[in-house]
């Protein structure tokens, strides 16, 4: 999908029927039904024929603009190697193939995807994961080659992502912690059952069934400590020796002062035990967790340049061009570019000019001209006719690919950052040590038999059920928050490095400037005239043809008689026996002082210069603001970008702001991390490949993106480019979270102290701690919940 | 009182039931995509009347 997204108001009879961006013109129209795009016109057409008109009965303009597309650009799926890695099942008569389709977005979509057996007979059924924007097709493969399966998807809008790190994808579920769940919630269940006849007090002539139930009980509590509750003992015994207390250790001993009591008081029958209290702790722990492990499964946040790079690349054998998986080229090897293809490592350019958009990798957002042999840098988009290239370097030793092999890549996620809950928990375990020590002293000298049992009922009572789940609730919950607000966390854990931050950097490129483009004419040319320019500019792919287009409001459908595209220069046609040219100033013979300006696309008709269309990016609208909101928080602007922009920054920014321009990867990493030395807690926002370093290396990195299917580089969270503007509410919202966790730790220690002055006195009965345990937990759970959703209603509205 | 005993074993097999095809769904992946299923039974019928109008050899 294209990154240009115009954010026009669109009247509704001016919406392309099929994909709902805006159309200018009746150019391109059938009847009433008005295209933006010769492609979306394309794809209506393709699902008239075939009686699937139905597409637009769920969704209205649910489709999808499908982008440029060479006719065998899937071809190297064929290749055996290639084929067999995106083939689940694979047979002469049968096939199954999985693709992910980032732009599944809607009903329509499930709908036509699922219906692909109407548009082809080799199709034989496809289904649809909604979740993760996967769909399954079967189909014959004597009938249809993968290669066709793929086109004919991409062919609808729904292009199929493959790229170099396509098929390795183990979507992580939390399956086996529901299963823990559901268990824990039967056993729960069940045991609540069987004791309630303790609570009401049988009588004694009920022994028989009183010694039944309890037994019940028992065999009931070996699910829920040794298969439900066995993470927390784990974890605890880790960390044990590694010399830590965590939150998982006090609840370890906790739960086994609960299970070897219970077997105690059982077995010898001098109480019913505490099972009941046991079963809900872990239950109510298990729930916690579960609220917490929310994730967006269509979002990827780990991802690298692999899911950028495309996953072949056209070499010479010497005889002709066979597809080759891009891990398998080799300095000297001969590659083919298509129009608007990746270049997949550095090379050397050997045939013509053209034009290179690095704008997602170095963040220069001007297309740069490349000569023959002149070195190009892998992950550069090529605009224009096929190029050959002689490879340089290796994919993964590229300039830009060399940033993973930074050290920062290497080490494992865990850093030594220490959450407040834990920092909480060890407080609470040295305290609740001491207090166990003293009574178990006491009751030593005052009454020794009952030691034991005073000893084990601190323990149970001290077990920080209430306290564990205070973090999941309130991060969980303002994870939500701010998933409605367009805001995606990779953790829960992100929030509380959030509230944390004292440096905020931005990317420019992508991140404070956005695809849109400002695009304004200057010169004269009368309305008749706009809409001749319009008709050729409409005919080429070229992005800065399509800025064009969609600038030019007027339009007639006019005959174009003649029309030629000199690929990186410009574009010729003949309306009304008028000769046009639009394209740069050497192409239409412009002679003149040149504006000095970033991108300029002249037009001449009848061989006379009449003026020019000047290309702008835009610059977010609420930038501004928010940048006026954070204040001197406002680090830096780090860009790959030239200095061209820096007057236009400068009257944003404050001059506290450091301006740097001309930042490679590695710049802007190094920079990052000479900010944390000074001791400070940054943020990153941007957007590209060449912020992967500094996203990684930062204490909270963003990645804005305008679409979510697009790519984004690895970071913790994601925000989507019309919510940048809520930046500063979701930093002082995730501050706000701490201090409800705070307050919410608060009545947790509370609960405590008045349980453990029961236990400490020898006066814990199973019925007061079945009662006091949920009451903390509930009590904790709601407050934190209710807390965050009303401070977001009021920050967020 | 014998029958308070074999009724709880009953109830008891067959939550235990209930927890199996519980599992068992988890397992199965029927909770992996939560979406699709509720609005694919709306368009399941439309697409057979369709099929039979456009092409009634069709199966």
């Amino acid at each position: 999908m294209s990154q240009i997204n115009p954010h026009y108001q669109i009247e509704k009879e001016k919406a392309c029927y099929h994909c709902g961006q805006p159309c200018n013109s009746d150019l391109l129209a059938i009847g009433d039904k008005p295209f933006c795009c010769t492609g979306c016109k394309t794809v209506h057409e393709i699902l008239n024929e075939n009686n699937l008109c139905d597409y637009y009965s769920f969704e209205q303009n649910p489709g999808v603009s499908p982008s440029y597309q060479h006719h065998n650009t899937f071809q190297f799926l064929n290749e055996p190697s290639i084929r067999k890695r995106f083939l689940t099942f694979d047979s002469s008569t049968f096939c199954r193939v999985q693709f992910l389709v980032p732009n599944i977005h809607c009903v329509s979509c499930i709908w036509l995807l699922e219906n692909l057996q109407r548009l082809n007979k080799g199709i034989l059924q496809s289904k649809v994961n909604f979740n993760t924007k996967q769909v399954t097709i079967d189909f014959k493969p004597d009938v249809l080659s993968l290669s066709d399966v793929a086109q004919l998807i991409a062919s609808l809008g729904y292009v199929p992502s493959i790229h170099l790190g396509s098929n390795s994808k183990p979507i992580s579920s939390n399956k086996s912690l529901v299963t823990k769940l559901a268990v824990a919630g039967f056993c729960f269940a069940n045991i609540m059952l069987f004791s309630f006849p303790e609570y009401l007090g049988l009588d004694d002539g009920d022994h028989q069934l009183k010694v039944l139930f309890s037994f019940l009980n028992l065999a009931l509590a070996i699910p829920i400590v040794s298969y439900c509750g066995q993470d927390y003992f784990i974890s605890a015994w880790k960390s044990f020796r590694q010399k830590q207390i965590n939150i998982e250790m006090p609840i370890a001993v906790g739960l086994a002062a609960l299970i070897s009591r219970s077997y105690y008081d059982i077995l010898f029958q001098t109480g019913p035990g505490y099972l009941d209290s046991l079963s809900g702790l872990v239950f109510f722990l298990l729930i916690g967790r579960w609220f917490q492990s929310k994730t967006y499964e269509s979002l990827s946040f780990d991802r690298d340049y692999k899911s950028y790079f495309p996953l072949v690349a056209q070499k010479w054998n010497g005889l002709n061009w066979t597809p080759i998986v891009v891990y398998e080229l080799k300095e000297g090897d001969q590659i083919k570019i298509r129009n608007l293809e990746i270049i997949p490592a550095d090379s050397t350019l050997i045939n013509r000019e053209t034009l290179i958009d690095y704008s997602f990798v170095t963040g220069e957002s001007k297309p740069v001209q490349a000569k023959k042999g002149d070195l190009i840098y892998a992950g550069g988009k090529m605009i224009g006719q096929p190029i050959e290239l002689i490879v340089e370097k290796k994919t993964s030793q590229s300039y830009l690919t060399s940033l993973w092999n930074n050290e920062i890549f290497q080490k494992v996620e865990e850093s030594s950052y220490q959450k407040v809950i834990d920092r909480a928990a060890r407080k609470f375990t040295w305290v609740v040590m001491i207090i166990a020590f003293t009574t178990a002293m006491y009751w030593y000298f005052t009454s020794p038999s009952q030691m034991w049992l005073v000893l084990t009922s601190v323990l149970m009572v001290a077990c920080p059920c209430a306290l564990a789940l205070a973090a999941p609730f309130t991060y969980g919950s303002m994870l939500r928050v701010f998933g409605k607000h367009g805001f995606y966390l990779k953790n829960a854990d992100v929030i509380e490095r959030l509230s944390a931050i004292d440096a905020i950097v931005f990317d420019k490129t992508g991140t404070i400037t956005n695809g849109a483009a400002d695009v304004k004419f200057v010169g004269v040319l009368d309305e008749q005239e706009m809409s001749w320019v319009k008709l050729i500019t409409a005919s080429s792919s070229h992005p800065l043809s399509n800025l064009i287009t969609k600038s030019i409001l007027q339009g007639k459908n006019q005959q174009l008689d003649y029309f030629n595209e000199a690929s990186g220069y410009g574009l010729v046609g003949i309306v009304e026996g008028h000769s046009i040219k639009v394209g740069s100033a050497s192409f239409v013979e412009f002679n003149g002082q040149l504006p000095d300006h970033s991108s300029l696309v002249f037009v001449s008709i009848d061989e006379t210069v009449r003026g020019y269309f000047k290309i702008n990016t835009a610059i977010r609208k609420p930038i501004a603001e928010l940048v006026k909101k954070l204040k001197a928080n406002v680090a830096a602007l780090l860009s790959g970008d030239n200095e061209s922009d820096k007057e236009r920054m400068k009257e944003i920014f404050p001059s506290s702001t450091q301006l740097l321009f001309n930042q490679s990867p590695h710049d802007k990493l190094q920079f990052i991390s000479d900010l944390q030395q000074s001791g400070k807690k940054v943020l990153m926002v941007g957007d590209g490949l060449n912020d992967s370093g500094a996203l990684k290396q930062c204490n909270v990195g963003i990645a804005v993106t305008d679409d979510t299917g697009f790519f984004t580089p690895g970071c913790d969270g994601i925000l989507k480019g019309d919510q940048i503007g809520k930046l500063n509410e979701f930093i002082h919202l995730a501050k706000s979270a701490t201090t409800i966790l705070k307050v919410a730790f608060g009545i947790s220690f509370f609960y405590n102290i008045i349980a453990l002055s029961f236990a400490i006195t020898g006066n814990l009965s199973p019925l007061v701690a079945a009662i006091l345990m949920p009451i903390s937990s509930i009590s904790v759970v709601g407050f934190s919940s209710l807390a965050v959703n009303l401070i977001s209603k009021q920050r967020l509205r | 009182m014998t029958i308070i005993i074999l009724l709880i074993f009953i109830s008891l097999t067959i939550a235990l039931i209930f927890l199996g095809a519980f599992i068992w769904n988890i397992k199965s992946g029927q909770y992996d995509d939560t979406y699709g299923p509720s609005v694919r039974m709306l368009f399941e019928d439309k697409k057979k009347i369709q099929s039979e109008l456009t092409s009634p050899k069709k199966k």
